[in-house]
């Protein structure tokens, strides 16, 4: 009796569940494991793919074949992507806590009834549109926009700089359009944070600055680290920033995956390119769940 | 006599200078935008006087007109759907203790949180590539069912919010008065999870509509939403019509996130209710 | 040591205004238990934290040593506190906690390895020296607090009810280890509670708070025998009180006439001057019951076993009530039964008029 209901129990939640995982089976996993197919197909004169396997895919992440004499050297235009799309992925990460763990530390020491306000003011953003926001930092560091017109008039500058579709328009665009993600998190654990500690800190003739690197830091870094991942996965892979404010000329490793199934035509190394990007991922979203778990084990 | 300024542990030296920065950094590139969408010239840089004539010419611009109606369309279907399956999947994973396959259902349901949307992107492009060989078919709906795929985790999370913080006993009561499991869930549980519903309802509506990377991937020719639109506009000259589409949708999410904000807040359960 | 001069300390502004403390004024002495004795909200905390360096007073003066205070933030003045829910840092290990006082006054790593030893011998901790802090009991994280602030070794040690976490066993243990702390490091202890018995038993001196108010400074035995005014005496035990008239004052020897028309000499606090109604406290232990016409007549109203004494609740002729306590002997015989006619006495220089 007992057994035969849990049975019907689990049918239940199995029926519950079907229409979920039908649709993201359908159109977001199962998809994925077309992608890791196709990397190793060949591919077809105008996009798409001839049915005949091959690891080219595979060498033109890193190297490149010679046209003519069939040698292998490194692909340098790969490469430098990959490092750009690290280096300002950093950046954009180190510069968000900077800004972003003050932020978070101000809203938690607010009296508690106006803390919700001032994560609301912090959350609006994050759910506005993602390009209407890369647009919105285009047009006040474009050559006539706010920031030269400014610098201009104060006789700072004669000639406007060129802002827009430099290394630094991406940065700045993931940094404004990402920041959210690494408030977030901070403030989690920031609220939680017990201030008699930071007291007995003080008592011990602990500094301000000491304080904050020895008490506050140490225990808020669940949060750091959760939001320094919520932050570097999507600069790693954002498309729309860096094009819009790269002007097609700064590549990241989203661009370059684009550029496979447009331009390039390359779609086995397109999907060769995205496995590369989704293993990056989750190496750190790796690194982040095994760094949670000890921080929990080690605070009981 | 006592120190002029008293001795504040929480106070860090510049802490609130850099975070009044933040709160200005993140508010002030919009703020311009939404001015320069009422300038009455045609750049996005030098003000030239009060104007809608933006707001006109968008309205009036037939390509935004279809764009529009296209968003909206896939928006609602997908919240719909997206919405329907969370509510289904947050009852069976809340209402039952762990099961055996739980962390896969769990992982499988925010994976599109977890993965790149460039590479959701394409695998989304290959697969609906091949299906389009196969059937001939190029509707809407490759679009509204990868919108429902990516928006169900947050239409998920409010609803298992809310779900959790519901008090059993009142099912069970209900089932206790010969209520058949649809009508308990009818007349208990739906109304009480009824905010949290729409909540996530909201969450996905906004989620559908801002999307750009998936959409751009997936459509079809002549498939444009209002954000694929935009960006192809980014290409050539901008001028403030662009800004008067943002200023409408800024609006849409701003006003759809407060009042999920407000709903989330004032629709908590009560502390009675909770075990 | 500590000198506070008419300390006052105002939260709020307005009609919020609340003042916490007023004009406080206290002499704490070199390596003395002294203890700070209240009910809930009278300001106790406050003051300990305005020591500490936490709260900044409205007015008035603090030195330590001879030197202000006030205008120093907490993290330069000796002084250290042990706090009521000892604040242990969870992200260090026991001695890791133990030395922080030492490593943030950038002391040699020798000396902050030695000083954590003698630390951890001092508080029995030493087998538990690399545990983290939530893997150790209530007791011992009490002790690991206890060292951490000990370890600096501080001029005053400040304690929040340092024992109210603590179960009643452990509580006397604790009680005891902190006296044998005291007297073996010679320093200061400033002790908040609002236990009376612990306040007792532990004390060198007692500071008897009230609003925000010291009301009587001085020795266990002194403020249990000698309250100065009536709040101190309610607090602090069982006492009676009776209305009586001031005859004469004579030093701190004090001349009163009770309702009964009898005079007895009682004690009164010094400076204590003038004629007029008055009330003298007399403790439950230290009146007699006896046969009437003594020096107060009432009638029995009830008798209340306790194991170790009795308690006879005497309604005196002019219609308050009085109670005398009697210790138990073995096979004693009740004399008594609820509903005689009895008298009440004490001997002269047992009642003490209290300060209205
Ligand atoms: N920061 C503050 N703002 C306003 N009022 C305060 C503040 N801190 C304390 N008070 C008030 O001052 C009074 C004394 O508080 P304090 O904490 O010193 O009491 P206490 O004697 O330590 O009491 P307890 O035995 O309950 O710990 C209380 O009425 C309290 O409400
Ligand atoms: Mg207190």
């Amino acid at each position: 009796m007992a057994e035969t209901r849990e049975i019907s129990a689990a049918r239940r939640r199995w029926m519950l569940l079907a229409p979920a995982l039908a649709i993201l089976v359908f159109a977001a996993s199962g998809p994925l494991l077309i992608v890791i197919m196709y990397s190793f197909l060949t591919p077809g004169d105008y996009g798409g793919v001839i049915w005949s396997f091959s690891t080219d895919a595979w060498f033109n992440v890193v190297a490149e074949r010679d046209f003519f004499d069939e040698t292998l050297s490194f692909s340098d235009a790969h490469w430098s992507i990959f490092w750009r799309s690290v280096k300002l992925s950093l950046m954009t990460t180190a510069v968000a806590f900077l800004v972003g763990f003050p932020t978070a530390y101000f809203i938690a020491t607010r009296p508690k009834a106006t803390r919700d306000i001032w994560m609301l003011l912090i959350i609006i953003p994050f759910w506005t549109n993602l390009l209407i926001r890369t647009f919105a930092v285009m047009e006040i560091i474009r050559n006539e926009g706010v920031v030269n017109s400014v610098m201009i008039g104060l006789g700072i500058i004669d000639e406007p700089i060129q802002l827009l579709f430099t290394e630094f328009a991406i940065t700045l665009g993931m940094f404004y359009v990402y920041l959210p993600l690494m408030v977030l998190p901070i403030y989690a654990s920031m609220e939680r944070l017990d201030f008699s500690l930071v007291e007995a800190a003080y008592d011990l003739y602990a500094s301000r600055w000491r304080v904050l690197k020895r008490v506050i830091f140490p225990l808020v870094k669940p949060g750091v680290i959760a939001g320094s991942i919520l932050v570097f996965v999507p600069s790693l892979g954002a498309y729309v920033t860096p094009r819009v404010l790269g002007g097609g000329k700064q590549l990241m490793l989203g661009n370059l995956i684009e550029l496979q199934f447009g331009q390039g035509r390359n779609w086995p190394l397109g999907a060769a390119l995205s496995i590369t990007l989704l293993a990056i991922v989750m190496i750190a979203l790796m690194v982040y769940v095994r760094s949670a778990g000890r921080e929990e084990v080690s605070h009981g | 006599m006592a120190r002029s300024r008293s001795f504040d542990v929480r106070r860090q030296a510049g802490f609130p200078a850099v975070a009044i920065t933040c709160f200005i950094l993140l508010y002030l590139p919009i703020i311009l935008l939404v001015v320069y969408s009422f300038n009455a010239g045609k750049s996005i840089a030098i003000w030239e006087g009060f104007s809608l004539q933006w707001y006109v010419s968008a309205w009036e611009n037939e390509k935004v007109q279809d764009a529009t109606i296209r968003s909206l369309i896939i928006a609602t279907c997908a919240s719909v759907i997206a919405t329907s399956a969370a509510v289904m999947a947050a009852l069976a994973t809340t209402r039952s203790p762990k099961f055996k396959g739980y962390s896969v259902v769990f992982a499988m349901i925010n994976q599109p949180l977890m993965i790149p949307e460039i590479v959701t992107a394409v695998a989304l492009l290959i697969f609906f590539a091949m299906i389009k060989v196969a059937t001939g078919y190029t509707g809407l709906w490759y679009l509204i069912l990868a919108h429902s795929a990516f928006c169900i985790p947050f239409a998920y999370m409010p609803i298992r919010a809310r779900l959790q913080g519901m008090d059993l006993n009142l099912e069970q009561a209900g089932a206790d008065l010969y209520g058949t499991p649809w009508r308990v869930f009818r007349r208990i549980t739906l109304p009480q999870l009824w905010p949290g519903v729409l909540a996530g309802a909201m969450l996905a509506f906004v989620i559908s509509l801002d999307d750009v990377v998936i959409t751009e991937f997936v459509k079809s020719a002549g498939q444009d939403t209002l954000p694929t639109y935009m960006l192809g506009q980014l290409r050539r000259v901008i001028t403030p019509e662009v800004n008067a589409i943002s200023t409408v949708l800024l609006a849409i999410s701003v006003a759809l996130v407060i009042a999920f904000y407000l709903l989330t807040k004032s629709g908590k359960p009560k502390q009675g209710d909770v075990q | 040591m500590i000198e506070i001069q008419n300390l006052t300390k105002t939260f709020g502004t307005g009609a919020e205004a609340f003042t916490a403390l007023s004009e406080v004024s206290v002499t704490i002495r070199q390596n003395e238990f002294f203890t700070l004795l209240g009910p809930s909200g009278c300001g106790k905390t406050t003051l300990l934290r305005t020591i500490a360096g936490f709260v900044d007073p409205t007015s008035g003066t603090m030195t330590l040593d001879g030197a202000d205070v006030l205008a120093s933030p907490p993290y330069v003045r000796p002084v250290n506190t042990v706090f009521q829910n000892y604040a242990l840092f969870p992200h260090m290990t026991v001695a890791e906690n133990i030395g922080f006082g030492l490593e943030m006054q950038d002391r040699p790593k020798a000396e902050i390895k030695q000083t954590v030893g003698e630390m951890l011998e001092l508080v029995q901790m030493t087998p538990l020296a690399n545990r983290a802090t939530s893997e150790i009991s209530g007791g011992q994280q009490q002790r690991v607090a206890l060292a951490r602030a000990l370890a600096p070794r501080p001029k005053v040690l400040l304690l929040d009810e340092p024992l109210s976490a603590l179960d009643f066993k452990l509580r006397k243990e604790m009680q005891i280890e902190l006296k044998r702390l005291q007297s073996e490091t010679g320093i200061t202890f400033v002790f908040v509670t609002h236990d009376q018995e612990e306040a007792l038993t532990m004390s060198d001196r007692i500071a008897v708070m009230n609003e925000g108010q010291i009301l009587q400074i001085g020795g266990p035995k002194e403020i249990y025998d000698h309250p100065a005014e009536r709040f101190v005496a309610d607090f602090i035990g069982e006492t009676n009180f009776l209305e009586a008239e001031l005859v004469s004052v004579d030093g701190e020897v004090a001349e009163t006439r009770l309702p009964s028309g009898k005079t007895i000499s009682t004690r009164a606090a010094s400076g204590r001057a003038g004629a007029g109604k008055v009330t003298v406290a007399v403790r439950p232990e230290h009146a007699l019951l006896e046969p009437p016409g003594a020096l107060i007549d009432g009638k029995l109203e009830n008798i209340v076993y306790f194991g170790t004494d009795t308690h006879y609740h005497v309604m005196l002729d002019g219609g308050a009530r009085f109670v005398v306590r009697r210790q138990n002997q073995p096979d004693a015989v009740e004399a008594y039964t609820i509903g005689d006619a009895v008298g009440v006495s004490f001997n002269p220089g047992v009642g003490q008029v209290l300060r209205d």
